[in-house]
C-alpha cells in the first residue's frame, strides 16, 4: 500500500465537496429582489401583522438608514450589495402545516438528507423542532406535548399572532432595534425564527431545537430568535443551520434575545454549518449575527457554539449578568479552513454583585483563514465580588492561516477578579508520530487531536449535538495540517 | 486657536530658522503634512480608546522657552543618581544644559542631537538612522517635524559604556505651560553595550506636555538596557513613543517606572529584524489620585527564532486609571518563537479603573505565544497570616505590593537605580519598611 501522505490527505479535503450543498427545488415565492419601506410594509402584511408591528419594522428601517456598516471587525469581504436581495421567500402553498404529514415530501427529503429527518428526530431523540427554510417556519414538532406543560414553541410570526402581549413586551428589550446596523436591518425585514416561552417553575422536559436554511438564491436569512424563561425555569436550546453551495455570498443577520427571569437558566447552543465557499474562496455565507442575553437574579445563561462555516463570520454572543448572583458562560470552538474569516467573541457585561462569567474560547485555523477571537468583560462600578474566567486557546494548521485574540478587558470595581489568559500552539509531530506508531492514521490522528482540543467545549453541547459537532470538526479540518 | 493650529503656524516661523539646505528640510515638511491631516489622536482611535488628550490640547503652552532656564545642581540633585559616576544629558526647557551635563566623544559619543545634526561628520549616521523606526502616526511625525535637540548615543562596534547614560530633561515652568519635544537618536553598533536612564521631570506646577519620541537601533549582539522613570508632577503630562529595531542576537530591554504624572501615554514599539532576538519589556504602574497610565506595547516579530518576554505590574489607587493595551503581532516568517507576554493590576480602591486589551495575531504555526491578564486584590489570607504575626494592616499590604512588584524590580540591573526606585515604591505606598529589598 502506497502511503497515505499528509498532501493526499489535504487534497483530498480540498476537493471535498460541501456535504449540505445541494438545492431543493421546492416552489417558492419569492419577493422582488431591493429594500425600500413598502417591502417592509410587503413582509409585515404578508405575516398577517398587527399594527404595532408594522410600526416598529418601519422604525427599525428608518434607524438602519441612518446607520453605516461596521467596519472595526478583523474580516475582510467585499460588502453586501443590500439592494440585490430578496428579503423574503416563502416555500410554496400554506406556509404552515398543523401536522408533519401536511409537509411537501421534496421538503421532507430536505431534512431527510440534512440528517435531521423529523420523525427520526421525534421517536429517537425526543427534540422538538422548528424549521425554518429561507424565510419561513415550515414545521414545529412536538408542539401539543409542549403545550401541555405551559411551555409556547412556535415559530415567531405566529407569535406576533398569538400572544403579541409577550412579543411586544420583550422584542428588541435586549438588542434595540438601533444596536448595531445588523440588528436594524434584521428588525426591519426579519421573515421568522423561534418564540419560545417557559412559564414560571418549568423545567423543559426536551431540546427545543430549530434548524434554518437558506434555499433560494439571492435570499437573505434574517431570522429572529426570542426566548423568555420565566422566573425559576429552565431550557435547553439548539439551533442548527446550513445552506446550499451558490457561487454569490449568501447573507444570514439574525438576532437571537434571550431573557432568564430571577432563578432560570437557558441553554442556548449552535451548530453553525452555512456554506463556508467553495476551496477558492468564491461564495459562502455572510454570518452576521447579534446574540445576547439578559440574567435577572441568580438567573444564568449559557452559550455554547461550534462554528464551522460560513465565509465570514462577525458573532458575539453575549450576557448581561444584571441581576444578583446571575452567571454568564461562553463556550466556543470556531474552525476556519480555506478563506474562511471568523471574528467572534462574547460580551459579559457584570452590573449585578457577586455575578460571575467563564469564557471558554478555541480556534482552530487551517488553510488560508483568519481566525479572531474578539471578547469584552467588563465590570460595573457597583458589581461587587464579580468573578471572570477566561480562556482563549488557538490551534494554528499551516503557516498560510492567521490567529488573533483582542480581549478587552475594562474594570470599575476593586473586587474584582479576573484571569485571562491565551496560548498558541500547533499540532506536534511528535503527537501525530505517537498516533501513527500505535496504528491511527494520521487522517484520526488529527481528528483525535482536535478533539482533545475542542473537548472543554464539545462537552456543554446537548449529547445529540455532540455527535454531529464532531463529526463536523472533522469535515472541516482533517488534512488542513501542514 | 486650538493647539493643532498653533503649531502648524509656529510650524512656519521654526522652519525660517532653520537652515535652507538642511538635510531634513524635505523629512520635516512631509512629516507636518502627515500631522496636519491626521492630528493629534482620539477616542476613536483603537489604540486610544482608553486614553483620551482633550484636556491637554486646551492649554495655551509656549513652545520654546526665550529665556535660558538655569538650574542649581543642588536643587535638582535628586533627580540624579548622583552616587554613582554617570555621563549626563541635561535639558532644561528644552535647551541643552551644558553645565549639568557631562558628555564624551572619547571612543563614543554621547552628545546632542543638534550637533549631530549640524555636523557633516555625522551625516552618514543620521541619514542611516534618524525617523528611520519612526511610525507614521500624528504625534510622532508632529515631533520629527520640530526635531531640533534631545540625546544623541552612538556607541561604536565591540564598545561596552563604562558607565550608565542619564538623559534628564527638565521644565522650569518660567514662562507658563510648556509644549516640549524632545527627540532622541540610540545607535548601538555591532556588540555594542550600553545602559541608559531617562527621565523628565517638571520643577513647577505649571502645566507641562512633553511629546517625545526616541528611536533605538541595536545592531548584531548589541545590548541595549533602557530605563524609564515616570515620576512627574500631577500637572505634567508625558506622551512617550519609542520605537526600537532590532538585527540578530541583539537583546534589548526596556524598563519603565510610571509613578506620577496627569497622563501618562507610552508608546512602545519593537521590530525584531533578526534572528534570535530578544526583547523584554516591563514596567512597574503604581499611581493615585486621578492620573493615568497607558501602556501600549507592539512586539513585531518576523526573523525566526526570537524571543519577548512583557511583564506589567500595576498598582492603582484613588481614582486612577490604568491601560494595558499590549499586541505580539507574529509574521508567518518567524516560526519557532518564544513570546510571552503578562499584565497583572491590583485595585487598591473603588473608583480606580483598569482597562487592559492584551492582544496576539499570529500568521506562522510553530510558535509558542501566550499571554495572562489579571485584575485583583490582594491577597486576604496572607494578609492574615502576617497580621496574625504581628505586622501591621499597612506594613502587611505594603509587603504585598512590594512581593507583587518584585520580578520586574529584579531585573533593574544598575544596583544604584534599583534602590532608588526601590525608595520611590516605598515612598507611593506611603510606608518605609526598615530594609531594602
Amino acid at each position: 500500500m502506497s502511503k497515505y501522505t499528509e498532501d493526499d490527505l489535504k487534497k483530498e479535503l480540498e476537493t471535498k465537496e460541501y456535504e449540505y450543498g445541494f438545492y431543493t427545488d421546492i416552489e417558492s415565492e419569492t419577493f422582488p429582489i431591493g429594500l425600500n419601506e413598502d417591502i417592509v410594509r410587503a413582509i409585515s402584511k404578508k405575516k398577517e401583522e398587527p399594527q404595532w408591528m408594522t410600526d416598529w419594522r418601519i422604525e427599525s428601517f428608518r434607524y438602519w438608514l441612518k446607520m453605516e456598516e461596521p467596519e472595526w471587525a478583523n474580516v475582510h469581504y467585499e460588502k453586501p450589495d443590500f439592494q440585490a436581495i430578496s428579503y423574503y421567500s416563502a416555500p410554496n402553498g400554506k406556509p404552515k402545516y398543523d401536522s408533519i404529514d401536511d409537509v411537501d415530501p421534496e421538503l421532507l427529503e430536505t431534512f431527510a438528507k440534512l440528517g435531521i429527518s423529523l420523525d427520526e428526530q421525534k421517536k429517537l431523540a425526543g427534540v422538538a423542532m422548528d424549521v425554518v427554510i429561507d424565510s419561513v417556519s415550515v414545521a414545529t414538532t412536538f408542539k401539543s406535548t409542549l403545550a401541555e406543560k405551559g411551555i409556547i414553541f412556535c415559530s415567531i410570526s405566529e407569535a406576533i399572532r398569538e400572544h403579541p402581549e409577550l412579543v411586544r413586551k420583550y422584542i428588541g428589550s435586549v438588542v434595540p432595534q438601533r444596536d448595531n446596523f445588523y440588528a436594524a436591518l434584521n428588525s426591519a425585514v426579519f421573515s421568522d425564527g423561534s418564540f419560545c416561552y417557559i412559564p414560571k417553575g418549568v423545567r423543559c422536559p426536551m431540546e427545543l431545537s430549530t434548524y434554518f436554511r437558506i434555499n433560494q438564491a439571492n435570499t437573505g436569512q434574517f431570522e429572529r430568535t426570542l426566548v423568555i424563561a420565566d422566573e425559576g425555569s429552565y431550557v435547553s436550546y439548539l439551533e442548527g443551520c446550513t445552506a446550499p453551495s451558490r457561487d454569490e455570498n449568501q447573507l444570514h443577520a439574525a438576532v437571537v434575545e434571550l431573557i432568564a427571569m430571577d432563578d432560570a437558566e437557558i441553554k442556548y447552543s449552535t451548530v453553525q454549518n452555512w456554506f463556508p465557499g467553495n476551496k477558492e474562496g468564491k461564495g459562502g455565507v455572510y454570518n452576521f449575527v447579534t446574540k445576547r442575553g439578559i440574567c435577572e437574579k441568580n438567573a444564568k445563561i449559557s452559550w455554547t457554539q461550534v462554528e464551522t462555516g460560513s465565509a465570514v463570520t462577525w458573532k458575539y454572543p453575549s450576557c448581561i449578568l444584571k441581576g444578583d448572583n446571575s452567571i454568564g458562560e461562553f463556550y466556543s470552538i470556531a474552525v476556519t479552513n480555506n478563506y474562511q474569516q471568523a471574528d467572534t467573541g462574547t460580551k459579559m457585561i457584570h452590573i449585578g454583585k457577586n455575578t460571575r462569567s467563564t469564557i471558554i474560547s478555541k480556534g482552530i485555523s487551517a488553510g488560508k483563514s483568519q481566525n479572531s477571537y474578539r471578547g469584552l468583560v467588563k465590570i460595573n462600578k457597583r458589581a461587587h465580588n464579580a468573578r471572570n474566567f477566561s480562556q482563549c486557546d488557538s490551534l494554528l494548521m499551516g503557516n498560510a492561516c492567521g490567529a488573533h485574540t483582542f480581549p478587552y478587558i475594562e474594570v470599575n470595581n476593586k473586587t474584582a477578579q479576573i484571569e485571562h489568559e491565551a496560548t498558541t500552539s500547533k499540532i506536534g509531530e511528535d503527537q501525530i508520530f505517537y498516533c501513527n506508531q500505535r496504528g491511527i492514521d494520521t487522517e484520526k490522528a488529527i481528528a483525535l487531536i482536535v478533539n482533545g482540543f475542542s473537548k472543554e467545549v464539545l462537552n456543554k453541547l446537548p449529547m445529540e449535538f455532540a455527535v454531529e459537532a464532531q463529526k463536523l470538526l472533522e469535515i472541516s479540518l482533517e488534512g488542513s495540517v501542514g | 486657536m486650538d493647539l493643532k493650529d498653533k503649531l502648524l503656524t509656529s510650524y512656519i516661523a521654526f522652519e525660517d530658522h532653520l537652515k535652507e539646505n538642511s538635510p531634513l528640510h524635505d523629512l520635516r515638511s512631509s512629516a507636518i503634512k502627515v500631522f496636519e491631516e491626521k492630528g493629534f489622536p482620539s477616542k476613536k482611535e483603537e489604540n486610544w480608546k482608553y486614553t483620551s488628550l482633550n484636556s491637554l490640547l486646551k492649554e495655551q503652552y509656549s513652545f520654546s522657552s526665550k529665556t535660558e532656564g538655569a538650574i542649581d545642581f543642588k536643587d535638582v540633585k535628586k533627580y540624579f543618581l548622583h552616587n554613582v559616576d554617570t555621563y549626563k544629558l541635561v535639558f532644561i526647557d528644552g535647551v541643552y544644559s551644558s553645565f549639568l551635563s557631562e558628555t564624551t566623544h572619547d571612543g563614543i559619543d554621547v552628545c546632542l542631537l543638534s550637533s549631530a545634526l549640524d555636523k557633516s561628520k555625522y551625516e552618514p549616521v543620521i541619514e542611516a538612522y534618524f525617523n528611520k523606526a519612526a511610525k507614521e502616526d500624528g504625534i510622532t511625525q508632529l515631533n520629527t517635524a520640530f526635531t531640533k535637540e534631545g540625546a544623541f548615543i552612538h556607541i561604536p562596534k565591540n564598545k561596552e559604556v563604562d558607565k550608565p547614560i542619564e538623559i534628564i530633561y527638565f521644565s522650569t515652568g518660567n514662562e507658563g505651560a510648556m509644549f516640549l519635544q524632545p527627540r532622541n537618536l540610540i545607535v548601538a553598533d555591532e556588540n555594542a553595550h550600553v545602559q541608559i536612564i531617562e527621565r523628565h521631570q517638571s520643577l513647577s506646577s505649571n502645566a507641562v506636555l512633553t511629546n517625545t519620541v526616541t528611536e533605538i537601533f541595536a545592531d548584531k549582539r548589541a545590548m541595549v538596557d533602557y530605563y524609564k522613570i515616570q515620576n512627574d508632577k500631577p500637572s505634567a503630562s508625558l506622551v512617550d513613543s519609542t520605537y526600537i529595531i532590532q538585527q540578530r542576537e541583539s537583546i534589548c530591554s526596556m524598563h519603565t517606572f510610571s509613578f506620577g504624572g496627569q497622563i501618562t501615554r507610552n508608546n512602545l514599539q519593537f521590530r525584531q529584524e533578526g534572528e534570535h532576538c530578544d526583547s523584554i519589556l516591563n514596567g512597574i504602574t503604581i499611581i493615585q489620585e486621578k492620573q493615568h497610565v497607558d501602556h501600549n506595547t507592539l512586539v513585531h516579530h518576523i526573523a525566526e527564532n526570537c524571543e519577548s518576554h512583557q511583564d506589567y505590574k500595576g498598582i492603582f489607587d484613588d481614582s486612577s486609571t490604568g491601560v494595558f493595551n499590549g499586541k505580539v503581532y507574529v509574521e508567518k516568517e518567524a516560526q519557532k518563537l518564544d513570546a510571552f507576554q503578562q499584565n497583572n493590576n491590583i485595585l487598591i480602591s473603588d473608583d480606580a479603573t483598569i482597562n487592559a486589551k492584551p492582544q496576539l495575531e499570529i500568521f506562522a504555526d510553530d510558535v509558542k505565544c501566550s499571554h495572562g491578564c489579571t485584575i485583583g486584590q490582594l491577597d486576604s489570607d496572607a494578609l492574615f497570616y502576617m497580621r496574625s504575626r504581628g505586622i501591621g494592616q499597612k506594613e502587611a499590604k505594603a509587603l504585598l505590593m512590594y512581593a507583587f512588584a518584585n520580578n520586574v524590580l529584579e531585573s533593574v540591573k544598575i544596583p544604584e537605580l534599583k534602590s532608588r526606585i526601590n525608595k520611590l515604591i516605598a515612598d507611593k505606598i506611603g510606608v518605609s519598611l526598615g530594609f531594602e529589598l
